[in-house]
């Protein structure tokens, strides 16, 4: 399709990362309305929600905070490297992200399986025997941690690519805006986990 | 699709990002002892205001929104006021349909 | 096949561009702009007759009762009846079809900033369809729940529900990109010298729409998994049972699908705008007060989702609170129908099919913003909520408002998107065929919810009895105008007379270039010095 060079127009730098920041406004509403939802049963369940929280485990809970923030350093000084065109260090950094985004992912998986083997999980036979306000926490924990969990599981995918553009020399120091790009959807899903942490692990 | 960056986009400095980290781990820590205060009703207060200290710090440095253009920052802006008059408008119905209020 | 002096003469067409794929391939795998824009327009046109179909279906049911339709098909059809126009329609309608074709033109443009995400939201969109379709016809049977998928309900019946909102979602993501796709576009790719105030009020009422789906689908799509997730996992947000509350799904359901109702008609809104200089030869009346109204009514859509909920049991706070906002969003659409007038005054009229179609959008549009203030009052409201008034209300928006505004652009570009004329006497006939029949169908409905007619009701009480017939009778006739208006369409796009570059002596961009397009639109950038509607 002969239309398919003439759409190689310039959007330009600013245009792909434009398009980026406004994917993650669709992002900041998709969790919004999740944080909507916390917020109003939270309202209304404040002592249950008080009560639940203290059955997570903090300790890795902000493990995984830390974790998740230096993968964000390493994310944003992999794209600084790159543009002073330290290859080598910034493909060291990448690959440092993505370590830390599984090992949260595995301290995640740790999480709820014990949750699940004390037969805490939605429809459990236990849960539903508690009072509705733990019901209700448990199901925002999940859902809320586990969409969450699956944006950090695409994120270190995706930046698994950028490695592998890196190496071949498709991203590089002349043109890299898909790696910031990539740099600023795992911000963001830092970000999230950024408020996720307190209002979960820490409101006891 | 090639987008170059023009030359003189700016480069944060290394130094920079390391701090910004430290101070994000800082107020972690920070969040985490506040929470051992157990203000109970209250203490959602500290806990966004640090969380919303720690993501600004996320925005304008990792993100590098101070680096861009003021469009991109009404944008965000429009998007979280968006997003906040939707929370507060639906506790226009569940603050006194609760009995909280 | 053509002589090099006929290939010199005729300009390329995008019809007939070669590239990488020969065939169907060419077209569904195309990211030239105006190639998904037809794609997209065909689609949009057939679900809306399948749509159409449906809705004859029901009113064939009102005039007798269980005749020939049971109560649970009967909760389908106008369950599906309200998915397909909805999702399928009205909400793609036209950002996706005349948005997508016209935005890059008009802003002397290639293409859109993202041309495979482009083409990527049409594949979300047939995809979507074909789910939504599928879930009709296996297992459990079509959702019986209306097109609002309220709880408790929409958790326990045995229909596909699930299938058919993972279609819904997806279409969902079709409608995002779309608007990503546009507010990029329109800031990054406009030609040299196009400010944003030299835009056409086209692609001012396209921005506003694009915010608009960029910000409250993601609200719906969650809403929708939420149930799906309830569904399978029994969460319990929106099941008192376990905890919940069915209201907050109505909050979060309506928090779209108010914005939504203004992603219908901001562009149709934008259409009729651009059609009112060209068949009036004057200059748009108040530029700059139509499109700041446009972002000022997509900014107060937000704030109004509680005006479905009046009779759900909502605080009287919020409820005086949406009440007073909803009266403040009439204002900008009142701004906009009086620079409307005023640019039609004393004008050079010229009054053919796309300004017949633009002057019944103002009436019917009128008529339905003026009901709706009268649902908006709150002590109205209780008695006429869940009423055949509510559904008189919402059709003369979506259809006479938001359709009508839709047929009248296809109407005003269709020798551009086709190189080819239709029948104008033909578009005529369908015109006022289609104006009659819609407003016996449609207008009963409000004297129906008057005298307490509730919707969604399979049979009533004998009393309502001859209003249905006359509104059957209704559909009947509209139904007829617009198998004219399509069967005009469909032959003149393949044996209408050629037209020429400017039919209609427009002044803004698309008028300058060939009809149709060759495919990369201009062969030279314009340079932009003046505003888009320059008569005098």
């Amino acid at each position: 399709m002969m239309n398919e060079t003439a759409s190689r127009h310039r959007v330009g730098y600013d245009g792909a990362k434009m398009g980026m920041w406004i994917f993650l406004f669709t992002e900041l509403l998709f969790f919004g309305g999740m944080f909507l939802l916390y917020s109003v049963f939270r309202s209304k369940y404040a002592p249950d929600f008080h009560a639940s929280a203290a059955e997570l485990d903090v300790y890795l809970g902000t493990a995984n905070t830390a974790i998740l923030l230096t993968s964000s350093t390493s994310m944003a000084l992999s794209i600084a490297l790159l543009r002073k065109g330290k290859q080598r260090l910034s493909i060291l950094c990448q690959f440092i992200t993505i370590s830390l985004g599984m090992v949260f992912l595995f301290n995640k998986y740790i999480e709820w399986a014990t949750h699940i083997g004390n037969g805490i999980y939605p429809h459990s036979p236990a849960l539903t025997g508690m009072s509705r306000g733990k019901v209700i926490f448990f199901s925002l924990y999940y859902v809320m941690t586990g969409i969450h969990g699956i944006h950090v599981l695409i994120g270190v995918c995706v930046i698994l690519g950028m490695l592998l553009f890196t190496a071949k020399g498709r991203i590089h120091q002349g043109d890299f805006v898909k790696l910031e790009n990539t740099g600023l959807y795992w911000h963001f899903v830092d970000i999230i986990w950024i408020y996720l942490f307190p209002l979960f692990y820490l409101i006891t | 699709m090639d987008e170059k960056a023009p030359a003189s986009a700016a480069v944060v400095s290394n130094k920079t990002y390391i701090i910004v980290w430290l101070c994000l781990l800082l107020l972690t820590a920070t969040t985490v002892s506040v929470a051992k205060l157990h203000l109970t009703k209250y203490a959602i207060i500290p806990a966004v205001a640090i969380a919303t200290a720690k993501a600004g710090l996320v925005v304008n440095f990792f993100m590098q929104l101070r680096e861009e253009p003021w469009v991109l920052k009404m944008m965000l802006l429009v998007a979280i006021l968006a997003l906040t008059l939707i929370i507060l408008l639906t506790f226009a119905d569940t603050w006194f349909r609760y009995g909280l209020g | 096949m053509s002589t090099t002096d006929e290939q010199a003469a005729t300009p390329l067409s995008f019809y007939h561009a070669k590239g990488k794929h020969s065939g169907i391939l060419s077209w569904i795998l195309s990211t030239d702009h105006k190639r998904i824009g037809i794609m997209y327009l065909i689609a949009i046109l057939s679900f809306f007759l399948i749509g159409v179909t449906l809705g004859v279906l029901m009113r064939l049911n009102l005039i007798d009762p269980g005749k020939f339709i049971s109560e649970r098909t009967y909760n389908s059809l106008f369950t599906i009846h309200g998915v397909i126009q909805i999702f399928l329609f009205i909400i793609p309608g036209i950002p996706a079809s005349l948005g997508n074709f016209f935005l890059p033109i008009l802003i002397g443009a290639k293409d859109v900033a993202f041309p495979r995400i482009n083409l990527m939201s049409w594949w979300f969109y047939m995809t979507g369809g074909t789910l939504l379709i599928l879930s009709i016809f296996i297992g459990g049977g079509a959702p019986d729940t209306g097109w609002t998928f309220y709880p408790p309900y929409s958790i326990r019946t045995t229909a596909n529900i699930s299938l058919a909102l993972f279609g819904v979602i997806i279409l969902g993501f079709s409608s995002i990109f779309t608007g990503l796709n546009f507010i990029t576009t329109i800031h990054r790719l406009r030609a040299p010298g196009m400010t944003f105030f030299r835009m056409p009020l086209f692609i001012w009422a396209l921005y506003a729409t694009a915010w608009t789906q960029v910000i409250a689908t993601p609200v719906l799509a969650l809403t929708l998994m939420l149930i799906i997730l309830e569904r399978f996992f029994a969460i319990g947000f929106f099941e008192p049972l376990l905890g919940g509350d069915p209201l907050l799904y109505e909050h979060m359901f309506w928090i779209y699908s108010h914005p939504a109702v203004y992603i219908m008609i901001l562009p149709a809104m934008g259409v009729v705008t651009e059609i009112f200089p060209v068949f009036s030869k004057r200059t748009i009346f108040g530029y700059r007060a139509i499109a700041f109204s446009s972002l000022a009514i997509a900014f107060f859509g937000y704030l109004v989702w509680g005006h479905h909920m009046f009779t759900s049991g909502m605080s009287d706070l919020s409820r005086i609170v949406f009440s007073l906002i909803t009266f403040m969003v009439a204002v900008p659409t009142g701004v906009k129908v009086f620079s409307w007038l005023s640019t039609l005054y004393k004008g050079s009229i010229r009054l053919d099919s796309p300004l017949l179609f633009s002057l019944s959008f103002i009436f019917l549009f009128s008529i339905a913003g003026l009901t709706g203030l009268i649902i908006g009052t709150l002590p109205l409201n209780l008695y006429l909520h869940g009423t055949y008034f509510i559904v008189g209300h919402f059709h003369y928006t979506m259809f006479g408002g938001a359709a009508f505004g839709f047929f009248a652009g296809i109407h005003y570009w269709f020798p551009k998107m086709t190189g080819r004329m239709f029948s104008e006497r033909m578009a005529k006939t369908a015109w006022v065929i289609m104006f009659i029949g819609f407003n016996v169908l449609y207008f009963t409905m409000f004297i129906l919810g008057l005298q307490g007619m509730p919707r969604r009701y399979f049979q009533y009480l004998p009393q309502f009895r001859t209003n249905h017939i006359i509104s059957t009778v209704g559909s009947w006739i509209l139904a007829v105008g617009l198998l004219i208006m399509f069967w005009n369409l469909v032959r003149s796009a393949f044996k209408g007379e050629k037209a020429p570059m400017n039919p209609w002596g427009g002044t803004t961009l698309e008028w300058q270039i060939p009809s149709p397009p060759p495919p990369e639109n201009f062969e030279t950038l314009p340079v932009i010095k003046h505003g888009p509607y320059k008569y005098d």
